[in-house]
C-alpha cells in the first residue's frame, strides 16, 4: 500500500499531501467557495481594466444628458449631472475593494499583533488588553467607526481607518484564543528552552497557527467593512464628491427616485454583489480551512 | 444567582470606566483645535473663543475635565448643544422612545421573520423552500440596509402609493423602516435557526417524541425549537445593538426623527458636545442591554451561573 499522505504529482514523483493543497482541492469542490471565487475574481477584473471597460470619464458632467434612462450609449443611464452611472458603478468597483481590503488590513494586522502578544504573555498585560477590547466592543455596529469619523472629519482615507479601528476587537479575540492553545504546545516548550527568542516563537511558531481563522474572518470581514464604508458613505461622512462610490452614488439618488431608478438601483446592486461575492467565498473557506467555526 | 448578577455587574465597571474615558478624549483627538474647528462656520472673534473655552472647561487640568465629564453625566447632565444651546440630555430623551421603538420593531420583526424561515427551511431541508429561504437570507445579508430601504419606498410609496415615504409618526411610519433595519438580523437569525434546529431534530428525545406518537408540529416546536431556541436567544443581545446602530442610517433614508439621525446632524455640524452625548448614551445603553441579556441567559441556563 502506498502513504496515503503521499500522492504522485503529474511528473509521476511523489510529493508530500500539505495541508494547503488538500484545502485548496477541497475548496475547488465546494460550490459556494467557486461562485463567490467567481464573484470577486470578476470585480478585481472590472477594477483593473476600468478604463478599457469604462472609457467615459465617471465625473464627466453632461447637463444636455442629464437624468437620461438605460440605453444605447448609457446602458445604466445618467444621473441629474449627466454622468454616465455605467461608467461611475465600473469605477467605484475600485474604491469599494480598496476600502474593504486596507479597512480588514488594518483591522487584521492591528487585532492579530495585540492578540498575539496578549494570548502569549497573559497576566496583566493581557487583562490590560482585553479590557480595552471590552470597550471597543461596548460601542455597536458602526458607532466606533461614526465616533472616529467624526473626530478625524470625513474623508475616504478617515473613512478606511475608522472601519478598520472598528473591526481590531474580533481578530484581537479570535487570534488570542488560538494562542492560548498553540503555547501550550510541546514544540513551543521546546523552542523556549532551548533558548529561542520570543518574537521569532510567536512569529514562526505560534502565529502560523492562527493563519487560518484570520483568513477565514477577514474574508468574511470584507463584506462587513464594505458594507459599512458603503453606509457611512451614504450618510455623507465617507467620500466626498464627484467620487464615484457606491454609497455616496446611492444618497445622491435618493433624490431622484421617482424619476430615475437607475441612479441609485445600479450601485446598490454592485454593493450587494460585492459583498455577497466575498460573503459566499468567506464561508467555503471557512468550511475548509476551519471546519470548526461553522454555525 | 445573586453572586452570579453582582459579579457580572462588577465587571461592567472597567468597561463603563472606559467607555467615559474614550467618549470624553474624542475632544483632545480632534486634530487642531477644538474650538476653531466647531465654531468654524461663524464668525468667531477671540472673545467668542475664549468663552467657549471657557464653557468647554478647556482651561483646566485633564483629569479635573475628565471627572468633572463623569459626575455630571452621572447626574444626567451631558452638556449644553452648540448649534441649539440646549441640555444635550433633553434633546436624546426627547428623541430616545421614537428611535427605540424602531429599533425594538425591527427586532421583533426579524425574530419573527428569521426563526420562522429557519424552521421552515431545517424541517424541509435540501427541499426547494430550504434552498429558497436560505438564498434569501444570503441576500438579505448582503444587502445594505439603505438601498432596501431605498427600494421600499420606491415600491411601496412611489408607485403603489400605499405607505408614507418619511417622516416620523404612527405604525404606517414604523412598517417600512422597520422592515430595511430587521432585514439583515432576520437573515443571520435564519441562518442560526436553521442550523440549530437541523442539530436539535436529529436528536435522540426527538425520535423518543415520535415514537411516543406526538403530532409532527407538536414535536417540531415544543421539543424541537424549544431546545433550538437557546443559541439563537444569546444572539438577540448582540443584534439588539447592532440594530440600535443601524437606527443611524435608517432614520437618514427615512427622515424619521430619532437620535441616530440627531447623531449624524450633530456630526455633520461639529456639534461636538452633541456627539459626544449622544455616543455615550447608545455605548452605556448598550452595556446595560447585554448585562440584562446576560443574566436573563443565566436565569434561564444554569450551566451559565456555574460555567
Amino acid at each position: 500500500m502506498a502513504d496515503p499522505a503521499l500522492a504522485l504529482s503529474p511528473r509521476g514523483r511523489a510529493v508530500p499531501q500539505t495541508r494547503l493543497r488538500s484545502s485548496l482541492r477541497r475548496a475547488g469542490r465546494h460550490k459556494g467557495a467557486v461562485a463567490g471565487l467567481v464573484i470577486v475574481g470578476a470585480l478585481v477584473f472590472v477594477a483593473l481594466f476600468q478604463n478599457a471597460l469604462a472609457p467615459v470619464s465617471p465625473i464627466r458632467i453632461d447637463i444636455a444628458q442629464a437624468l437620461a434612462a438605460p440605453g444605447p450609449g448609457h446602458p445604466m443611464g445618467t444621473d441629474q449631472y449627466g454622468r454616465d452611472t455605467y461608467s461611475r458603478v465600473v469605477h467605484g468597483s475600485g474604491i469599494s475593494l480598496t476600502v474593504g481590503l486596507i479597512s480588514v488590513g488594518i483591522a487584521a494586522t492591528a487585532g492579530t499583533a495585540v492578540g498575539l502578544v496578549a494570548g502569549y504573555y497573559g497576566g496583566v498585560l493581557d487583562a490590560f488588553l482585553m479590557r480595552v477590547v471590552d470597550v471597543m466592543l461596548a460601542f455597536p455596529g458602526i458607532l466606533l467607526a461614526l465616533g472616529i469619523v467624526s473626530v478625524l472629519g470625513p474623508s475616504l482615507r478617515n473613512l478606511m481607518i475608522a472601519v478598520g479601528i472598528s473591526g481590531i476587537p474580533l481578530y484581537a479575540r479570535l487570534v488570542r484564543g488560538s494562542v492560548l492553545v498553540a503555547k501550550e504546545q510541546l514544540y513551543v516548550d521546546a523552542a523556549r528552552v532551548t533558548g529561542v527568542p520570543v518574537s521569532v516563537i510567536l512569529v514562526r511558531h505560534i502565529l502560523p497557527n492562527v493563519v487560518a481563522p484570520v483568513i477565514v474572518a477577514g474574508t468574511l470581514g470584507m463584506g462587513t467593512a464594505i458594507l459599512a464604508a458603503a453606509a457611512l458613505s451614504f450618510i455623507g461622512l465617507g467620500s466626498q464628491p464627484p467620487t464615484p462610490e457606491w454609497g455616496r452614488m446611492l444618497s445622491e439618488g435618493r433624490d431622484y427616485l421617482r424619476d430615475a431608478w437607475w441612479i441609485s438601483t445600479f450601485p446598490g446592486l454592485a454593493i450587494m454583489l460585492t459583498v455577497l461575492g466575498v460573503n459566499m467565498l468567506g464561508d467555503g473557506l471557512r468550511d475548509v480551512l476551519d471546519p470548526r467555526l461553522r454555525i | 444567582m445573586i453572586r452570579y448578577i453582582s459579579a457580572r455587574l462588577l465587571s461592567t465597571v472597567p468597561v463603563v470606566f472606559g467607555v467615559t474615558l474614550t467618549v470624553f478624549s474624542m475632544l483632545y483627538l480632534i486634530p487642531g483645535d477644538p474650538v476653531k474647528m466647531m465654531l468654524s462656520e461663524f464668525v468667531t472673534s477671540p472673545q467668542q473663543i475664549a468663552r467657549m473655552r471657557a464653557q468647554l472647561h478647556l482651561n483646566e487640568p485633564f483629569a479635573q475635565q475628565y471627572a468633572r465629564f463623569v459626575w455630571n453625566a452621572a447626574r444626567g447632565d451631558l452638556g449644553e448643544s452648540i448649534r441649539d444651546r440646549r441640555p444635550v440630555a433633553d434633546e436624546i430623551m426627547e428623541l430616545f422612545p421614537s428611535t427605540v421603538q424602531l429599533a425594538l420593531t425591527a427586532l421583533a420583526l426579524s425574530a419573527a421573520l428569521g426563526v420562522g424561515l429557519g424552521v421552515l427551511a431545517a424541517i424541509r431541508q435540501n427541499s426547494w423552500t430550504d434552498v429558497g429561504a436560505m438564498m434569501l437570507a444570503r441576500l438579505g445579508v448582503s444587502m445594505p440596509s439603505f438601498w432596501l430601504g431605498l427600494l421600499l419606498i420606491f415600491v411601496f410609496s412611489l408607485h403603489l402609493g400605499l405607505l408614507p415615504a418619511t417622516g416620523g409618526g404612527g405604525l404606517d411610519h414604523l412598517v417600512m423602516p422597520a422592515l430595511a433595519l430587521g432585514a439583515g438580523s432576520a437573515a443571520i437569525t435564519a441562518a442560526l435557526t436553521r442550523s440549530s434546529m437541523l442539530e436539535v431534530l436529529r436528536m435522540e428525545y426527538m425520535t423518543t417524541a415520535r415514537a411516543k406518537g406526538l403530532a409532527g408540529a407538536s414535536v417540531v416546536l415544543r421539543h424541537g425549537l424549544a431546545n433550538a431556541l437557546i443559541p439563537i436567544v444569546t444572539i438577540f443581545g448582540l443584534q439588539a445593538g447592532q440594530l440600535l446602530a443601524g437606527t443611524v442610517i435608517i432614520e437618514t433614508v427615512f427622515g424619521r426623527p430619532g437620535i441616530g439621525r440627531l447623531l449624524i446632524n450633530a456630526i455633520l455640524n461639529k456639534d461636538f458636545p452633541l456627539v459626544q452625548g449622544i455616543v455615550l448614551f447608545v455605548a452605556i445603553a448598550y452595556v446595560f442591554i447585554n448585562l440584562i441579556v446576560d443574566v436573563v441567559y443565566a436565569a434561564v441556563d444554569p450551566r451559565i451561573r456555574y460555567g
